[in-house]
């Protein structure tokens, strides 16, 4: 042996992995020679090794089942969502309808006025696509709920960021209310509405002219969808669905305002 | 999307490796990859971006592996009747077919662990430094605990290259 370091059992282990070189191999090579029963060892070592790699080679060999592939995966893991976030709403429903006392049949109750353009359709009506009736129901929601003086909204913005922090929390997923204020729009508050046996949120946005614009939002498995444009008599939306969530963000306004404010909601929630 | 796909999809037949040496059961290997590529997925935001998805993912699945996956899923060791009958290639002189039949066995044997690290090393071939990342110890560590798997797995086969392993034959 040389002077530098000393020989140790980690360099049996490299040595015998063929993981040493220049003059660390050298060295436990000489050290090696002159001891037969350390040598016994690591070919011993070496035949595990090969016996291991040979033993389990034909696994790695065979090609990925189908459910492994990560598009399977995220398939999966879309559909569970969705699963998930319908059970939550229902949940949420329940309570609201429990709390709220008969709030939500009211709403149901009062017949919406310009009813000209946006289709008012209810019960959901199945020749309509699911995006159609999303667009709709928030119309019809944003007609009944912007005029309210003394109850637009059912959770005051406070409260709301409670509510939404358990949605976040429960569904997994960020369900923020998003930020408008650099359109001049704040949130007042938010409320949860039935739709088709399901819940959907409701929330209010006003801003100092006292203008309000409402954004829907509620579990869609319909598929993606690009955004898109309707309007009729006093309002116009712009709807669309995205990763499990349809949204509708509904209001007064000229196409490309309320445009903008789309898009920015679609960003916030993708960075979400 | 085709990224993640890219970037995740070629460490799956060697996941499914190590799965299969730790499990030992063609279904419960998958379940263990499927559960470490859920999370893969759901985390993916969260790899590390110094491009080493391939130790990321080696983590995840021995994480899974040991935080009670092995308790739900088996209930006692299910070895596929497969596992007693597979020869290993032909070519292979008797010695080692002796050993390849029974050497999973005898990892079987090692604590975690040092299973862990032998696995890591010899088969998929990770660096000390990696085995020592995915483990989450020291390079140290790992090298004694390489030394103590090959120490016990050399007595367990020694003794096991009885009757033990004529049964097989």
């Amino acid at each position: 042996m040389t002077g530098s370091a000393p020989l140790g059992e980690d360099d049996l282990q490299a040595y015998a992995d063929g993981r040493l070189e220049g003059e660390r191999l050298l060295a436990v090579e000489a050290w090696l020679a002159e001891n037969p029963s350390a040598t016994a060892n690591i070919e011993n070592w070496r035949r595990q090794k090969e016996a291991l790699r040979t033993r389990l080679a034909g696994k790695a060999a065979e090609p990925i089942p189908a459910r492994l592939r990560v598009a399977a995966i995220r398939d999966q893991q879309k559909r569970r969502q969705h699963e998930f976030l319908r059970r939550i709403a229902a949940a949420v429903l329940w309570i609201a309808l429990g709390l709220g006392g008969g709030w939500a049949g009211r709403g149901l109750m009062e017949p919406a006025d310009g009813a000209a353009g946006i289709a008012m359709v209810r019960p959901a009506d199945p020749a309509l696509v699911p995006a159609r009736q999303l667009v709709a129901d928030a119309a019809d929601a944003h007609r009944a709920f912007v005029v309210e003086v003394t109850h637009p909204v059912e959770v005051k913005a406070d409260q709301e960021q409670h509510l939404v922090k358990w949605l976040t929390k429960r569904v997994g997923k960020p369900l923020t209310a998003p930020d408008l204020s650099r359109f001049g729009y704040s949130l007042m508050g938010g409320r949860l509405l039935p739709a088709e046996g399901e819940a959907a949120a409701q929330l209010m946005y006003e801003n100092e002219a006292g203008e309000r614009l409402t954004l829907y939002l509620r579990a869609d498995g319909s598929g993606e969808t690009a955004f898109r444009f309707m309007a009729g008599g006093d309002v116009s939306a712009f709807y669309w669905v995205d990763r499990g969530l349809g949204f509708a963000l509904t209001a007064t306004l000229e196409r490309e305002k309320l445009l903008e404010m789309a898009e920015a909601v679609y960003v916030q929630f993708e960075k979400g | 999307m085709d990224e993640m796909a890219a970037l995740i999809e070629p460490h799956i037949p060697s996941l499914r490796r190590y799965a299969y040496a730790l499990l030992r059961g063609d279904e419960a290997a998958d379940d263990l990859v499927q559960d470490c590529l859920e999370r893969a997925v759901r985390g993916w935001r969260l790899r590390p971006r110094d491009g080493q998805v391939r130790l990321w993912l080696f983590t995840i699945l021995r994480n899974r592996y040991i935080d009670g996956f092995r308790a739900r899923r088996m209930r006692g060791l299910q070895v596929d009747a497969a596992v007693l009958e597979q020869v290993p290639a032909s070519g292979v002189d008797g010695e080692a077919r002796l050993a390849a039949l029974d050497v999973l066995a005898g990892i079987e044997q090692l604590p975690e662990e040092q299973r862990s690290a032998l696995l890591l090393v010899a088969v998929e071939e990770l660096s000390y430094a990696d085995t020592a990342r995915v483990l989450d110890v020291p390079v140290g560590t790992v090298m004694s605990r390489l030394a103590r798997a090959r120490e016990r797995l050399k007595q367990l086969l020694e003794r096991g290259a009885g009757p033990a392993l004529r049964r097989v034959k």
